[in-house]
């Protein structure tokens, strides 16, 4: 499946391929029929495509996307959200789950409030479509919002959300991590704290080898230290 | 340039003011994630030339007429601090630094990626702590690093560097006083991976055979020598991290790493992400149901 499990580093304009076997994937482009880095981050070989996982840069939404955003703007008929983004984010009051009179939009979300909302679509000139109106989405009322590098999100949550159950069985507090980099979470204020400090360690180390175990080395000491 | 003096430039040996030969460069350091706030970042010393790079972005432009619904602006401020030069500089933009800001916000848009966020604009601010001639070039080195390491899509990164005649020879990357009393100064910047030219000016005279002498030793000090530099800035930034790390917790810990986890993992890690989310989201709804 996979025939590259180096982890080689590549900066933009790095020769990544010239076998005309191999497709150009994410992070990358083709010219002249060789495929090159667009971006700084890891190279991978994954089938028949040329990837660049990248370690740096914004995040960008795409549909389906569960992310957290903070209302910045409030409109007679939508709400514009702050997710983290290049571009503001509309939630229409159509995209939420209670019946809002126009010009009525402050009274259910107002600017400052967070919400964990799904993005619905998004389209070729990146205009954004925010929806609250599934199950589990809602208004964060308690708790608190952390912010990493949206690129370190893949590492909270852990393989097959190893790393993520891991936080959560240790520090029990209730935690959402959403793809553009906010990190939810809530329960007691010391759970909380123990969580956060977790959780910058994570992004600290991100690409080191052996994380889960050290996070979890790491959890269970403070445990230790507490009792 | 146009200065007049009784300096000697290039000694009987052929050696330059600070005993560089001919086609000599000053000593460079880079590197890169030097500052915690902005979304990529680097610091290029250059001889005597000390630059800070910041790059900001993607982020929405403003005003909005600013904006171009097609693609991405690149917005580049070059800025002398006052401090940099022996006589006090006035702060603020002036004549020179505004141009310089337009030339290097055009020679970074050639490479950037910019039809991928249509109406946003990437804003790179290179702030000249130290001057000491050669600091456009310096600065377009620091800004492309900060640039990569913003990890902002580019189809290469921008190297910059200088060539001149002084002394009535030419000369790469000159210093202060061959650029004051010199005869000419030829700054450029190139596309280390096409060979592309993306900056080039010229003060001074020069004929055509001194230009493309000029020409000549400028980029290929800048491919063979500032270039690599930038990459290695570039890839230390991570991998000494990762390092540094390893060993910390190998000289702290009774039990060093146990296991090795590839590249391949972290790919892993990333196609489960949605499946994580996915995982997140029955969490937070069971929750809500028992509340």
């Amino acid at each position: 499946m996979s025939e590259s499990n180096s982890r080689e580093i590549v900066v933009p304009g790095d020769l990544l391929s010239d076998s005309p076997d191999l497709r150009a994937g994410t992070g990358t482009f083709r010219e002249n029929g060789r495929i090159y880095a667009a971006q700084i981050g890891i190279k991978n070989i994954r089938g028949n495509y040329v990837n660049v996982v990248p370690l740096a840069g914004k995040y960008l939404p795409k549909a389906g996307d569960m992310v957290i955003g903070v209302i910045i703007e409030i409109g007679p008929s939508n709400w514009l959200l702050d997710i983290n983004c290049p571009y503001p984010a509309p939630l229409h009051v159509n995209d939420v789950p209670w019946r809002v009179d126009f010009g009525d939009t402050a009274r259910y979300l107002n600017i400052g409030n967070s919400v964990l909302v799904k993005v619905l679509k998004v389209d070729e000139t990146k205009r954004i479509q925010l929806t609250l109106k599934e199950q589990g989405l809602r208004k964060l009322t308690s708790g608190r919002i952390i912010e990493i590098p949206h690129s370190k999100v893949p590492r909270v949550i852990g393989k097959s959300g190893s790393m993520i159950s891991l936080l959560k069985n240790y520090t029990n507090t209730r935690i959402f991590v959403g793809q553009n980099g906010r990190i939810w979470i809530d329960g007691e204020p010391d759970d909380i704290r123990l969580a956060v400090e977790a959780i910058n360690m994570i992004d600290r180390e991100a690409h080191v080898l052996g994380l889960t175990d050290r996070v979890k080395e790491f959890l269970e000491s403070k445990k230790k230290i507490e009792s | 340039m146009g200065g007049h003096s009784d300096i000697v430039l290039i000694d009987e040996n052929g050696l330059r003011l600070d005993g560089r030969k001919a086609d000599e460069l000053r000593p460079i350091k880079i590197e890169a994630g030097v500052l915690k706030r902005a979304d990529g970042s680097a610091y290029v010393e250059w001889g005597n030339n000390i630059v800070l790079a910041a790059v900001y972005g993607p982020r929405e432009a403003h005003p909005r007429h600013v904006q171009d619904s097609n693609k991405a602006i690149v917005q580049a401020k070059y800025n002398m601090a006052a401090f940099s030069v022996g006589e006090r500089k006035r702060p603020g933009p002036d004549r020179r630094s505004v141009e310089i800001s337009k030339i290097i916000s055009e020679a970074l848009e050639a490479v950037t990626m910019t039809e991928l966020f249509p109406r946003a604009t990437i804003d790179v601010y290179m702030e000249v702590l130290q001057a000491n001639a050669g600091t456009r070039c310096a600065a377009i080195t620091a800004a492309s690093v900060a640039m990569a390491d913003a990890g902002i899509p580019m189809r290469g990164l921008v190297t910059g560097c200088a060539a001149g005649k002084a002394g009535d020879k030419v000369i790469l990357d000159l210093g202060q006083e061959e650029d004051n009393f010199g005869q000419a100064d030829v700054p450029l910047a190139i596309v280390p991976r096409t060979g592309e030219v993306v900056l080039l000016q010229m003060d001074g005279h020069l004929t055509q055979e001194e230009f493309e002498e000029a020409f000549r030793l400028a980029t290929e000090a800048a491919l063979n020598v500032v270039y690599p530099l930038q990459v290695e800035a570039l890839k230390r930034r991570y991998a000494a991290s990762t390092e540094e790390i390893e060993n910390g917790i190998t000289n702290g810990l009774a039990n060093p790493v146990p296991h090795e986890e590839s590249a391949e993992e972290i790919v892993d890690e990333v196609t489960h992400a949605e499946e994580g989310v996915a995982l997140e989201d029955m969490d937070a709804s069971g929750e809500e149901a028992g509340q």
